[in-house]
């Protein structure tokens, strides 16, 4: 079986202030705090890196586990969201090291702008893996199943040890596993889409 | 003839890909190539001895991932023996004449250094140790570090083969489409780290084909003294009919490879995709290429994470303000721990333009080894500029230089016997350039020319110990004219013959000549201006001196150092004229600034409230400061917060107001009596877990309602946690984990506080967390917001 791991890279992604503010907890934008989510914004926008390596993988599901053909996986939550589908996108993606920076710089100089970095981040994180799948899906002509992330529901974080081997995420994209299933740089997301 | 021989008048033809060709073999995805070494010998030792016979000077052994991460210490052995052994049979059965070397590949550990990551950086220079010792023993005739996407990890990695052998070392990293590593260093950044350390070779492989590196490979060409290296991959890899395909063809890489050999590439060989095919159509086309003559650029150049700062004809700027010396609040920021002080600091001098920030935290009763080791790495986490290591302590010196992520700038070595013995060796491990200030055993001669003698007899020793005067930067000791008025005189001609004809840079630190003198700024600054006309090349100096700001503008300007003024005139506004003297301008304060200080505070008006707060300061107690302004906006805010009326970014924007508040307030009170404190906190992020922005909100409200935080930072192991209650007798601990797996984490830690500090209460939060959750672990509060942990310490602390 040959799986190939590809690449695809992202530039200036449109930052959606409406999404920023609720990942924020805020809900009414005074003058003041808009300036100053400019203000992140724009420096965030000049670190910010939109990356993200996948693979297509074989989908066989029997019971709660489903086989992958690198390797398995127990979920009955992934396999009611795989059902039917006979094949899977896995994929990582990364904002990269900076909005880490960033966000540890002010979260000891201005908390308030380590608040809106942390949303930006969650906001474009999310913005990256829309457009990735928004990409695959023109790219293959097919429809996609919603994301399922490592974490979800009965989906065991240890599955990312996996995940990672396959996809060599470090080296592709500069995207680490930590010893306790985190990952470095923390606005990542991996996930399988099921393909049908 | 061995490789450093060969590599002098040779252009060295590396190999090409493994992994592909292993794939091909029948290796599974996610299956590691390593193992290969030991169960399918026959297949490694083909795929070597056909890149020999393609050419190649050098095979590199299938050891990329071979690290004690990956695998156990038999396992490790019996992976780099039997893969040095591949490759050593490939050279036997190869039948070409051609120079063969073998070098022992090492890649980066897949992990990301601490603080972004969770690898300790001397974590990974053992790792990378453990790999470099079992190739020298197995025998080898160079390493090669390569694909390194971080500048940190590449430096462990030198690290640990400068430590453990002798060997040439190639090293090679793998740069973005947008010519930077993915951690942000520039090419040039890259070749001032390796070349400090003393990197054989330097240059760039994998991630894009030789077309889109290019680019580096030119940069790295124009920075480098060292050999260049590039070993790109075919292409990027397409899927064609079910079939893996990179889209470079061997010709079209042999071309694109060549023409950058014209240019000077010493080094090359092809990355993933690329296979013998490429390698033998690069070494028909440009063997007959004579190697170009290498260059030695004779730079001055320190650099951090990200970027190199070269001294050329622009001054450049040292900014001095993290140093203690004389400054009270700074005194305290560093017996407190207070690192947010000494960043804020750090921050605002890139504000103002600096190039280098000096860090100097010696002071008698704190211990400096471990605050400059603090101080350097909480710096160059979130600040992209180059540091200057200035201590007399040499195990902190050298502790500082280790962990420093870059080529630093040295502060100092002088020219007595022992300084130069403890200090050179430092210089030539480490990387930096050094700081040498013209003094010796019979103290600072009063002569230029004495001080000139010296910097003769510097130099002379530090080429004894391979130290270039590239890497040396002269400091001439400017000393106040008020004790000698000769003094600026011999400091300055001494500077101009330093420059001038020995060649070297200098340095000064500026404001010691107005010592002992009213308005010192004015002599400065036109003490500074003439240093800079006899040749002073980097200013240690304040940068909030709006006098010395000036002097190095205009001097800019007027040496056609600034391209059509435009550094002058976008500063130049900034620039209050000193003619008007009448016109001086305050902050006005009105009658009602009470209740202006309230309102600065809860609008979230930082800068205004700090002002505000310094004003009042003259007229009102600090305390009723406190308690009538900032403490009744507080909880205005802190109420509205909790009714819901008033959202988290105000809140947040209100704390850093009053936060600025109460730095002035503390500015003002260090100079006579120490703060009261309501009680101290413990809190800390549990370990394995990296997120820390709610404990960070929670640290900044406690302090604003008057307790003593004692902040830990993330990933904090159990033990660290208990000892510091024990150690400060703490009545409250908060935790915070914001993943499921880390939350066992925090169970424990509650556990271990019970056991050995049963006094304390444990307050815990963090996404994850939910009453029921925190009733599970033992915590004594499960707080489900930052003010709910304010109210709790309050209730506590009663």
């Amino acid at each position: 079986m040959s799986i190939t791991v590809l690449t695809k890279a992202y530039k200036n992604l449109p930052f959606n202030k409406k999404e920023i503010l609720r990942y924020a907890d805020c809900k009414d934008l005074s003058p003041e705090i808009e300036m100053l989510l400019d203000e992140c914004i724009e420096e965030a926008t000049q670190t910010l890196s939109y990356k993200a390596c996948y693979c297509i993988l074989p989908v066989n599901i029997s019971g709660n586990t489903i086989d992958f053909g690198a390797f398995k996986v127990n979920s009955e939550k992934l396999t009611i969201n795989l059902k039917k589908c006979e094949k899977a996108v896995l994929f990582g993606a990364t904002l990269g090291t900076d909005i880490d920076r960033l966000i540890m710089k002010y979260g000891k100089l201005s908390p308030t702008k380590a608040l809106f970095f942390q949303a930006i981040g969650a906001t474009m994180i999310e913005a990256l893996c829309d457009e990735f799948c928004k990409d695959i899906k023109a790219e293959l002509n097919v429809k996609l199943k919603p994301r399922f992330s490592p974490g979800y529901g009965d989906l065991d974080l240890s599955c990312q040890k996996n995940i990672f081997k396959l996809l060599n995420c470090s080296k592709n994209i500069g995207l680490t596993l930590n010893d306790s299933l985190l990952m470095s740089p923390t606005k990542s997301v991996t996930a399988f889409v099921g393909i049908y | 003839m061995n490789f450093s021989e060969y590599l002098k008048n040779n252009i060295v033809y590396l190999d090409g890909g493994m992994g592909t060709l292993l794939q091909a073999q029948g290796l599974t995805p996610g299956e590691h190539p390593e193992k290969w070494n030991v169960s399918h010998p026959e297949i490694i030792t083909d795929i070597h001895k056909n890149y020999f016979n393609s050419g190649s000077n050098v095979v590199c052994t299938n050891t990329f991932g071979a690290n004690s991460l990956k695998f156990d210490e038999t396992e490790l052995e019996e992976i780099i023996k039997s893969a040095i052994s591949n490759a050593k049979k490939a050279r036997e059965l190869s039948d070409t004449t051609h120079e063969k070397f073998i070098a022992l590949d090492i890649g980066p550990t897949g992990k990301l250094l601490k603080p972004l990551g969770d690898l300790d950086f001397e974590d990974a220079v053992s790792v990378f140790s453990k790999t470099v010792k079992l190739g020298v023993k197995y025998g080898v005739d160079l390493v090669l570090i390569e694909t390194m996407n971080d500048s940190y990890e590449t430096k462990a990695a030198l690290l640990a083969v400068k430590e453990n052998c002798d060997l040439p070392v190639l090293v090679s990293n793998a740069y973005n489409e947008d010519g930077k590593l993915m951690t942000g260093a520039s090419p040039a950044a890259m070749v001032a780290l390796l070349e400090g350390m003393g990197a054989t070779a330097i240059g760039a492989n994998c991630s894009l084909g030789p077309k889109q590196l290019a680019k580096v490979a030119e940069e790295l060409l124009e920075n480098a003294s060292a050999p260049v290296i590039l070993k790109p991959n075919a292409g990027l890899p397409e899927i064609k009919d079910g079939k893996t395909k990179f889209n470079v063809t061997p010709e079209e890489f042999a071309e694109d490879v060549t023409k950058l050999i014209k240019k000077g590439l010493r080094v090359v060989g092809g990355c993933c995709g690329t296979t013998p095919d490429y390698i033998k159509a690069l070494t028909e086309k440009s063997n007959a290429l004579k190697p170009v003559e290498i260059e030695n650029k004779n730079l001055t150049v320190v650099s951090s994470y990200t970027k190199a700062v070269k001294f050329l004809n622009s001054p450049i700027l040292i900014g001095e303000r993290i140093n203690p010396t004389g400054k009270k609040r700074f005194k305290q920021a560093l017996i407190e721990n207070d690192i947010s002080y000494i960043l804020n600091e750090g921050v605002s001098q890139q504000e103002k333009g600096v190039h280098i920030l000096d860090v100097n935290v010696g002071l008698p009763d704190i211990d400096e080894n471990t605050m400059l080791k603090t101080a350097v790495c909480e710096l160059q986490a979130v600040i992209d500029l180059p540091l200057q290591i200035d201590t007399a302590d040499v195990v902190a010196m050298e502790n500082a230089l280790r962990i420093y992520n870059g080529k630093a700038l040295i502060n100092s070595v002088n020219g007595k016997e022992e300084s130069m013995k403890a200090i050179f060796p430092l210089v030539k491990k480490y990387g930096g350039v050094v700081v040498a200030l013209t003094l010796d055993e019979n103290g600072i001669p009063e002569t230029a020319e004495g001080r000139v003698e010296i910097a003769k007899n510097i130099l002379k020793a530090a080429k004894e110990y391979g130290i270039e005067k590239n890497n040396i930067i002269f400091d001439t000791l400017a000393m106040t004219i008020s004790a000698d008025p000769k003094a600026a005189n011999e400091t300055l001609k001494a500077l101009n013959v330093i420059k001038n004809e020995l060649g070297c840079h200098t340095s000064l630190g500026v404001s010691n000549v107005s010592f002992g003198l009213p308005n010192r700024d004015v002599i400065n600054s036109v003490f500074f201006a003439l240093a800079l006309e006899n040749g002073l090349s980097g200013a240690i100096m304040n940068p909030y001196s709006a006098e010395m700001m000036k002097t190095y503008y205009t001097f800019k300007a007027l040496k056609g150092l600034d391209e059509n003024c435009a550094d002058y005139i976008s500063v130049a506004e900034n620039f209050s004229s000193t003619v008007i003297e009448n016109k001086k301008e305050t902050t006005s304060v009105s009658d009602n600034s009470s209740s202006e200080l309230m309102t600065s505070v809860i609008k979230g008006f930082k800068e205004k409230a700090g002002e505000i707060t310094k004003e009042l300061l003259k007229t009102k107690a600090p305390l009723d400061i406190v308690n009538n302004e900032i403490i009744p906006a507080l909880n205005e805010v802190g109420i509205g917060y909790e009714n819901k009326t008033i959202y988290l970014p105000q809140l947040l924007m209100s704390a850093e107001a009053a936060k600025s508040s109460f730095e002035a307030i503390k500015e003002f009170m260090s100079n006579s009596e120490k703060t009261s404190s309501k009680g101290k906190i413990v809190i800390a992020t549990v370990k394995g877990d990296i997120h820390d922005i709610g404990k960070n909100i929670v640290k900044l409200l406690l302090e604003n309602y008057g307790f003593d935080v004692i902040d830990l930072g993330k990933d904090v192991p159990p033990e660290t946690v208990a000892q510091k209650a024990i150690d400060t007798n703490a009545k409250l601990v908060g935790l915070s984990a914001l993943m499921t797996t880390t939350v066992p984490a925090m169970e424990e830690t509650i556990k271990l506080l019970k056991e050995k500090a049963p006094w304390c209460k444990t307050v815990v939060g963090g996404a994850v967390l939910t009453q029921e959750y925190a009733d599970k672990i033992g915590a004594d509060k499960y707080a489900k917001d930052a003010m709910e942990t304010v109210r709790f310490a309050e209730e506590i602390f009663k």
